[in-house]
């Protein structure tokens, strides 16, 4: 059990150390969340200085533009970056996250020559064509079919929570090419740009009062068959390869965010007065975020050890449900202890004298939806019931 | 960083848990409830290396850290092994003959006094009581305690006895010194609680998957199935924290050890009291009974919630050392 950073670890730490107190005060405030093109000069603007100073893609193998960092190098780059508060991924995730990794896994060289470096560069934004109306946790239920048309794929149907579609300039697309086979082998994943004819988007606002999110409507959408990554009819598999490339340090940034919000809510508790003391000075609130905070370091100490498993076996394994279901339940009740501290000054959606409201009220409100994103809470028991501790499936 | 056992480690857990397997099999826990405490079965615990495990190997211990220390008292945890396990390891090096099992050795937090009535573990069985208070540690001679048995103490396994006036006894050493038995003491509780989680989430699974009701295993509903699930995350983070705060305590250049270690009280105790309590629970009448196993699990995480000091203090610790 060794819990110690190597020495090349902490220069490389140092480094970022450096190069962020420099780079993120010079970064402008985030734009107003309905105005897409600033956004996009400001999300993909910071991606940009990421890739000029070396630090795109820390995960990404060097041969494709990324880093190439060790496990805990990448373990270092997220302390760092949640600590000095940089700006946030934002639409950048599902092509640095997401497509991007697929394409390194099982893309083709012209793909991954295509796309890797302009994802890196902040150049092209992707969206997410996974769920549909009537395929959210049986994903694999999608019903968006695509007909190959000699060298064109013919697509039609109906995608929902397509982050970012608006704006994007690709979309990482599932699509049933085999609809006689079982659900799991009928699938395929394409690359579609979003500048084909007969792609409709429409803006889906979330209860955030924010349309981050879309529906997407496909008529007819010719994609070229090039566009397809790994075989046809292997979309499945393609799909959890994704999962893997995590390699188990998908909540790291969000679980030091985490600590340091807690952090932030004693400074907050230290200005805020109920009763002639402040609120820190209420024992049962300290003792609240002591709580949390302890939650929040068995959770810190989990990925620590996950990451060294998969530093043994090279193969994430099936922990990561476990990460997933206990950070984002304990996320949702850290910023619910922010909303209830904030008080009568959350209910206002802008900052009020001089208190983050805006920023708590909105990461409150997010936690919401991590609960059930990228498999529910309620799926997420389910695997590990199902994978971990061999308890038999439920008649389907 | 490499956070995994060893593989000496690795050796040393198995190790131990075979002995226990062996010796603390549930069929022997419940004869134990007449003689929680042999003198021969101490001295065996103590060959094994339970109390010596820490003293460094000039002074004839074993000479591990606490990293080894933890997976050892999990391991004991998980078949609730009997005895005044935490205050004879505390002891060694202290006491003389509390390393080889030959004095028998029990104890009291005093620390943060209060006016609860005194109540002391195996007081008919031990040779000296080990007390940590505010000007330091105190070894009291057991035959000057006058003490009365209590006829049912809540762990059968766990005999008490009250103590109207506690003689002063010989102090032994400071109130650094008493703090720090304090803080492993509180982290080796922590990890008998990591042992009562991990074994009240399996044999809640295992009686599931054999339980049938609606002509199916009960394993194989949802609402059992989440409960499950739920046990199992606790035992994880349970033990991350644990493991984690065994490594702070023997290298403090990784962390800070105070918080490491209230993280760890707060954590492994809740996971011990919710996985004791649902495996009752998945159990369902059964686990109500005195013939089966859950409530003995129930009961040990009680006795080591009052061991040293509150949840709530460990949690106010944490939240003071919030930005360290």
């Amino acid at each position: 059990m060794d819990l110690r950073y190597t020495e090349a670890d902490e220069k490389f730490r140092r480094e970022l150390r450096g190069w962020l107190a420099a780079e993120v005060p010079k970064h402008p405030k985030p734009p107003p969340r309905h105005d897409w093109p600033a956004r996009r000069v400001h999300d993909t603007g910071w991606q940009k200085k990421l890739f000029d100073a070396g630090y795109a893609g820390v995960n990404w193998p060097a041969e494709y533009g990324g880093r190439g960092a060790t496990l805990t190098e990448e373990l270092v780059y997220y302390e760092e970056t949640a600590r000095a508060h940089v700006p946030y991924i934002g639409m950048n995730f599902v092509g640095i996250r997401h497509g991007g990794p697929t394409v390194i896994a099982e893309g083709s060289e012209l793909q991954k020559k295509t796309h890797l470096p302009r994802i890196l560069r902040g150049e092209e934004v992707w969206c997410q064509g996974f769920s549909e109306p009537s395929a959210g946790s049986d994903l694999a239920a999608l019903k968006t079919t695509a007909v190959r048309d000699g060298d064109h794929y013919v697509v039609n149907g109906h995608k929902i929570w397509t982050s970012f579609g608006q704006i994007a300039d690709y979309c990482e697309l599932l699509v049933r090419t085999n609809p006689s086979a079982p659900k799991h082998r009928g699938i395929s994943w394409l690359i579609m740009p979003m500048n084909l004819p007969g792609i409709e988007v429409r803006p889906l606002p979330t209860l955030q009062g924010e349309s981050d999110f879309a529906e997407m409507f496909l008529t007819d959408v010719r994609i070229p068959a090039e566009q397809l990554v790994g075989k046809e009819n292997d979309g499945w598999r393609i799909t959890n390869v994704t999962l893997r490339f995590e390699r188990g340090t998908a909540w790291a940034a969000d679980i030091i965010e985490l600590k340091e919000f807690l952090s932030e809510v004693s400074q907050l508790a230290r200005k805020l007065t109920r009763d002639d003391a402040t609120a820190w000075e209420d024992k049962s609130l300290r003792r609240e975020v002591g709580h949390l905070a302890a939650e929040a370091d068995a959770l810190w100490a989990l990925m620590k050890w996950q990451l060294s498993e998969i530093q043994k076996t090279g193969i994430p394994g099936v922990g990561g449900s476990t990460l997933k279901l206990a950070f984002t339940e304990l996320n949702q009740r850290v910023y619910e202890l922010g909303t209830r501290l904030l008080g009568r000054a959350g209910l206002s959606r802008d900052d009020v004298a001089g208190l983050p409201a805006e920023r708590v009220l909105h990461r409150f409100l997010q936690t919401l939806s991590l609960t059930i994103a990228a498999g529910s809470s309620q799926v997420q028991r389910n695997i590990i019931s199902e994978r971990i501790l061999g308890m038999p499936k439920e008649p389907r | 960083m490499d956070f995994q056992l060893t593989e000496d480690q690795q050796a040393l857990q198995s190790g131990i848990r075979s002995f226990c397997d062996d010796r603390y099999a549930f069929e022997n826990i419940v004869a134990l409830e007449k003689a929680p405490l042999e003198r021969e079965r101490h001295r065996e615990l103590a060959e094994m290396g339970v109390f010596s495990l820490r003293l460094p190997e000039a002074q004839g211990g074993v000479g591990l850290g606490m990293a080894e220390a933890v997976l050892v008292f999990a391991e004991l945890g998980r078949r609730v092994v009997p005895g005044p396990l935490l205050w004879s390891h505390l002891s060694a090096g202290l006491v003389p003959g509390a390393a080889t099992g030959e004095t028998i050795v029990s104890g009291l937090d005093r620390t943060h006094a209060s006016n609860a009535p005194l109540l002391v573990e195996y007081a008919g069985e031990i040779d000296a009581l080990l007390v940590l208070a505010n000007d330091g540690v105190h070894r009291i001679d057991a035959r000057q305690l006058r003490a009365e048995r209590i006829e049912m103490p809540l762990d059968p396994l766990t005999p008490l006895s009250h103590v109207r006036e506690l003689p002063q006894g010989e102090r032994i050493a400071g109130p650094e010194q008493a703090a720090q038995l304090r803080l492993e003491g509180t982290l080796l509780a922590s990890a008998l609680c990591l042992g009562i989680a991990e074994m009240t989430a399996e044999l809640a699974v295992d009686y599931a998957k054999k339980r049938e009701q609606f002509d199916r295993p009960i394993a194989s509903f949802q609402a059992i199935k989440h409960f499950a699930a739920d046990m199992h995350v606790r035992q994880e983070m349970a033990r991350a924290v644990v493991y984690a705060a065994g490594a702070t305590f023997d290298d403090p250049s990784v962390g800070d050890v105070a918080r490491a270690v209230a993280s760890a009280r707060v954590v492994t105790f809740e996971a011990a009291m919710k996985n004791a309590r649902m495996c009752i629970q998945i159990y369902g009448g059964m686990g109500y009974t005195w013939e089966m196993p859950p409530h003995y699990y129930l009961k040990r995480a009680f006795v080591l919630e009052n061991t040293f000091g509150s949840g709530d203090e460990a949690c106010e610790t944490i939240a003071e050392r919030i930005d360290v």
